[in-house]
């Protein structure tokens, strides 16, 4: 056999390695022998991090499936009043920031929260003795604020997955006797294990990367190491062994991705499907179904939202600020930018997979896929590390002949955005492959064929075809970035705030109250692309409905 | 492709907006929230003309500055705590702060003698205690806190916040490593709950009756005081001065380093020198609740009411060095798990 490059190859390798890079100078640093630091904590609190992270990735995962997958199959599938507008107001809850959702709940369940005190004026408690209530700021609590944010990527997913499904299959298990929930696990679940294996990957490595709600509700993980071994102890060395142990678990998760879908390549597209749906429920089930649609998106949107519009009119004067559209422009710049050069880059990192079909062509987007785990702040100074370097080595350059530039690339909103994109790419990476492994190899033989080069393939054949999953992954990747604080407040330039990283400066002193407007921003902010994209994933199935006529 | 080009022009406006640099300028970086220096710096434009931006951040600005090296933005730091200023001067980032207003108006206990480091507030570690249960505690200790008789009382935030990590670590330099951890087992066991939420929230928490005594620092008693919803929480309890028998009360500092790499030294020095005198520091009494180190301000009337208190006099250096081994101590007693 010839040995050749292809240039999807040179592309695809590219991307992966840049996009590593920042893991690879983490992993260099995490070599330095630092035994001191590392050591004590082994010795003293790891095991107790590890274990805590255990349980909320744990929790958060099968959390999300009781919400998610019923919810998912209920939209697909079922016709129950209330069902078009719970398609798309189900996924509200994604443009809620942890960090805020966590704020709200403990505000008003705490001990000293309105709940509470409400609780014993009426009953006449006086001590926490007198009574039993749960103590939101726990690791059950922190789980449950994570699941009610992180479900819309299974919903989503999920939901679409079954939709691709022809629902022949589904019927055909009707008329051989299959009940409505035989046939969910016995049918739909595993036609979409792949795409639920991919949802909750990236559910459980959002999991692990969560800071924010830990920190603020007092759990300590893997996460609370790294950074009290960094800003505690001060050494960079290990904070950066612990990122490499939650690397391992990174790379198990993205295996075990794998290795669920090894031989079950399922290429199907439904496509016919009509409007009509598979069950009608009946009245009581109906209300059933609409009643658990109404339960979470009140406690994972509706209830964190009017609190927060509560705070906004009490507090208006101190929190109204005419620089919010300024903060604003510059969220939706950031994400709509990084979104975009995410999606460019996986669809030709998976083109690259499914042209190649050899095994090591899995790598870039494997590799590529890791930075998704790390804690923000960890991944800033990732980033920071080779950006620096290419600086220094610039400004040496440039400086033999003019002034030097100075930071160029580390000191402006470009370490932002690789950051961002790196952190985020997984996210395309996952949706765009699921996408991808629907569309049978038989249509590429086709096109083949008929003498069309691989990229004539890719714009005329695939792109079509997957746009719902290049919208989709845009989209999630969109409003992950209004959200995202970390990366942002420890990169961003001088005269650059977003969003995120105004409000963190009041959440950090616990006073979201004082910037309860913007908070409400990041959550309108995030709420457009998801009208934008639902509306157009509706005139897509309009046209894939008339080009079957 | 056509994506890539569509999105070239927009990358390329936002870097050079980037580049807009204005010249009667200083860059801060700043562990403070801005919202709490604003009004200290709008002065400063007002009196000199020179405008001040800010990247705030509390974690990872000197890990920032180490990989900017030469090429840092920064002109000069403001942190809330003094470890932060240490660590600053120990990474190098820092050239001696050379001016004669500053070194007329901070005593010489509150900056480096190198003049690495210049302090500009003090605040104390109070104690906190219900009016309702317990009353004021004029001669309670640091000591006290582990007496076994405050059991299931005590609320205070994470034992690794830098505020509780100078208290602990100056126990170890009174008290030595041994006395200390069999204190800090001792505080353990009176807690009310898990350490949790900030200096603001344990107040919350005796107000409502989960906690009889909390440890907080004291200009966060006087913020809540001016906040309609949080002075029901403040009039709820007293403010504490412990070991008023003996050595006297932990203090902390926050301060400000002039950057090594200064690209508006001129600018900055005019800065350190104006948060350092009359006015600034009169600012900070009445604004922040904070005691000022310049002496000879007056308190804000608040704080003055909280009346006088004799501080615990060890060097800040002193405390300094025991503040890996206090890291140390609440990881083995867990003290925060």
């Amino acid at each position: 056999m010839r040995f050749s490059i292809s240039r999807w190859q040179i592309v695809a390798w590219s991307a992966g390695i840049i996009l590593t890079l920042p893991l690879i100078f983490l992993i260099f640093e995490s070599l330095i022998p630092d035994p001191d630091v590392f050591d004590h904590l082994w010795n003293t609190v790891l095991w107790d991090y590890t274990f805590n992270t255990f349980v909320l990735i744990f929790g958060v995962l099968v959390l999300s499936s009781l919400i998610a997958l019923p919810l998912g199959w209920l939209v697909a599938y079922c016709e129950f009043p209330g069902k078009k507008q719970f398609e798309w107001a189900l996924m509200l809850p994604l443009a809620m920031p942890t960090y805020i959702i966590a704020y709200v709940y403990t505000d008003l369940l705490d001990y000293a929260g309105p709940v509470q005190i409400w609780l014993r004026n009426t009953f006449g408690w006086q001590n926490p003795d007198d009574y039993w209530f749960f103590d939101i700021r726990t690791l059950p609590g922190a789980i449950v604020m994570i699941a009610l944010v992180l479900y819309p990527y299974l919903f989503l997913i999920f939901k679409t997955a079954l939709r691709e499904q022809s629902f022949k299959l589904v019927q055909a298990s009707q008329l051989m006797g299959y009940s409505a929930i035989q046939s969910f696990f016995k049918v739909s679940l595993p036609l979409a294990r792949g795409s639920i294996v991919a949802a909750l990957a990236l559910i459980a490595m959002e999991a692990m990367a969560d800071f924010a709600t830990v920190n603020y509700f007092a759990v300590s993980t893997l996460t609370t190491a790294v950074y009290d071994t960094w800003f505690g102890y001060y050494s960079l060395t290990a904070a950066a062994k612990i990122s490499g142990i939650m690397l391992l678990f990174v790379f198990m998760f993205l295996s075990i991705e794998r290795f669920s879908r090894r031989n079950k390549a399922v290429h199907e597209r439904g496509g016919v499907n009509n409007d009509a749906m598979l069950y009608k429920l009946s009245k009581y089930h109906g209300f059933l179904a609409t009643s658990f649609c109404c339960l979470v998106l009140l406690l994972a949107f509706f209830i964190p939202v009017s609190i927060l519009v509560g705070y906004a009119i009490s507090y208006f004067d101190q929190a109204f600020n005419s620089e919010f559209f300024i903060y604003a422009w510059q969220s939706l710049k950031l994400a709509a930018i990084v979104s975009c050069i995410c999606v460019a880059l996986s669809l030709f990192v998976v083109f690259n997979q499914r042209l190649s079909a050899k095994s090591i062509d899995l790598i870039p987007g494997r590799m590529a896929s890791m930075g998704y785990a790390l804690p923000g702040t960890v991944l800033a100074i990732a980033v920071l590390l080779p950006l620096s370097l290419l600086d220094n080595a610039v400004n040496q350059f440039v400086g033999q002949f003019m002034e030097e530039p100075g930071l160029i690339f580390s000191g402006t909103i470009v370490a932002i955005t690789v950051a961002y994109v790196v952190r985020f790419y997984a996210i395309s990476q996952g949706t765009i492959e699921a996408s991808f492994s629907r569309i049978s190899p038989s249509l590429d033989m086709a096109s083949r064929s008929m003498g069309k080069t691989p990229g004539q393939t890719l714009s005329k054949i695939h792109f079509p075809l997957l746009r719902r999953g290049l919208l989709t992954a845009g989209l999630l990747i969109f409003i992950e970035c209004m959200k995202e604080l970390p990366a942002a407040l420890l990169l961003r330039p001088f005269d650059f705030d977003t969003l995120a990283t105004h409000v963190f400066q009041y959440v950090s002193d616990e006073q979201l109250e004082l910037a309860s407007i913007s908070a409400l921003f990041i959550v309108l902010v995030g709420l457009l692309p998801l009208y934008f994209i639902t509306s157009s994933m509706e005139s897509a199935k309009l046209e894939e409905e008339t080009a079957n006529e | 492709m056509k994506k890539t080009i569509t999105v070239l022009p927009f990358i390329l406006a936002t870097l050079a907006s980037g580049f807009a640099t204005a010249k009667d300028v200083v860059n801060i970086y700043s562990f403070r929230q801005p919202f709490l220096i604003e009004p200290i710096l709008n002065e400063f434009t007002k009196e000199t003309g020179i405008e001040t931006k800010v990247v705030f951040a509390k974690k990872g600005l000197i890990e920032r500055m180490k990989r900017e090296g030469k090429h840092t933005p920064a002109d000069l730091v403001l942190t809330s705590n003094f470890s932060a200023l240490l660590q600053l001067e120990n990474a190098q980032l820092t050239q001696p702060i050379q001016s004669d207003i500053v070194n007329k108006n901070i005593p010489g206990q509150f900056k480096d003698a190198q003049g690495n480091w210049v302090a500009l507030t003090k605040r104390v570690r109070n104690v906190y205690s219900s009016k309702e249960r317990l009353g004021a505690l004029p001669e309670l200790t640091y000591e006290d806190l582990a007496d076994p008789k405050y059991k299931g009382m005590l609320c205070t935030r994470s034992g690794k916040h830098p505020y509780n990590l100078g208290l602990i670590a100056s126990m170890i330099a009174h008290h030595g490593e041994q006395e200390t951890k069999t204190w800090l087992k001792g505080v353990k066991a009176n807690l009310a709950r898990k350490p949790q939420g900030n200096d603001r929230a344990q107040v919350k928490a005796v107000k409502e009756g989960l906690c009889n005594i909390a440890l907080g620092n004291s200009y966060y008693f006087g913020k809540m005081m001016q906040d309609p919803k949080q002075k029901v929480w403040a009039d709820s309890v007293f403010i504490n001065f412990p070991n008023q028998t003996n050595r006297g009360s932990h203090i902390n500092v926050s301060g400000v380093v002039l950057s090594k790499y200064t690209k508006h030294k001129a600018n900055a020095l005019k800065l350190i020198e104006f948060m350092s005198d009359e006015k600034a520091q009169k600012m900070y009494a009445s604004l922040n609740m904070e005691y000022p180190v310049k002496s000879g301000v007056a308190l804000s009337d608040m704080v003055a009411s909280w009346g006088e208190f004799s501080e615990d006099a060890i060097s800040l250096d002193k405390i300094s060095e025991n503040r890996t081994l206090a890291l140390k101590l609440i990881d083995e007693v867990k003290f925060d798990l």
